[in-house]
């Protein structure tokens, strides 16, 4: 198996992230995009531990964390889009322009 | 890492190759219905998928306690997590066009990442070429990762916790009700 397979799938994944980040417009699919870019992060992280036989699994190790952090964020995301939908009665990002000149 | 020149018989003459085909259209695949679905809920199945396919990349790779953890945290907790936010916020479960913007900024965000994708791929496969990934067949073991977290890495475990407890916090502060400005003063019920 070759390395680049590997990290220009996690690339596809990371640009496919972007795309549904800049276009989407509901806050909960632009969350998901957000994840998709994680996971991608997560396949080159892995692909170098492997490949390069990282005795200490540092490169696993940082995708367990990356794991975490990601679970950490949805948590507070979601919060964040919950309270604005009770106090805007919306989630679309584009109808969040109150510090817009 | 061995430098070895591959010819196409040799790369499609290897079994796991065939499977991470298999595996990278179903990622693929999957990643394009989470940015483009037009249904919310057939967007977080669509990511089901994806991750799915990037746990049984982490197998392929021999990564078996990262697969298992890609499955349990991301497919059995985030995904739920990302269903209740949908629910919760009432975003249209139907059919709807107004999930995307308009085409003019698709398209724009479509040249950014493909541009993107360019650059990234362009990069990796300069430094990278014909690097092979020598006896894929050997899992890392579970043990081993485990020494290695709570011996060189339990500073930055410790500080991940702590972090996690952050958001539990944090989570529960922002989502409940706030109590009514008039009984502010008195005990809660």
């Amino acid at each position: 198996m070759l390395i680049n397979q590997f990290l220009l799938l996690g690339a596809a994944m990371f640009s496919l992230g972007v795309y549904g980040v800049l276009s989407r417009r509901n806050a909960v699919l632009v969350l998901l995009s957000v994840e998709l870019m994680l996971a991608a992060v997560n396949i080159n992280l892995v692909t170098f531990d492997i490949a390069l036989g990282d005795a200490l699994a540092g490169g696993q190790i940082f995708a367990l964390f990356v794991i975490a952090i990601a679970a950490a964020e949805v948590g507070i995301g979601l919060a964040i889009v919950l309270l604005i939908y009770r106090n805007r009665h919306s989630a679309n990002v584009d109808e969040l322009d109150l510090m817009k000149l | 890492m061995p430098v070895i020149a591959v010819t196409a018989a040799d790369w499609f003459g290897e079994v796991e190759n065939w499977v991470f085909l298999v595996i990278a259209v179903v990622m693929v695949a999957g990643s394009f219905r989470v940015v483009t679905s037009p249904n919310v809920v057939h967007a977080v199945l669509a990511l089901v998928a994806a991750l799915g396919a990037s746990a049984a990349l982490f197998l392929l790779l021999g990564a078996e306690f990262v697969a298992w953890t890609v499955v349990l945290v991301y497919i059995g907790a985030v995904v739920v997590l990302f269903l209740f936010g949908i629910m919760i916020t009432r975003a249209p479960l139907g059919h709807e066009t107004a999930l995307s913007h308009p085409l003019r900024v698709r398209a724009g965000a479509a040249l950014v990442s493909g541009a993107l994708f360019l650059l990234i791929g362009g990069a990796m496969l300069d430094a990278f070429s014909d690097r092979l990934i020598d006896e894929p067949a050997a899992a890392t073991r579970t043990a081993d990762l485990g020494k290695s977290m709570f011996e060189r890495f339990v500073i930055p475990f410790e500080v991940v916790s702590v972090v996690l407890l952050a958001a539990l916090i944090g989570g529960i502060v922002l989502a409940r009700k706030d109590p009514e400005p008039g009984v502010a003063g008195e005990v809660s019920r």
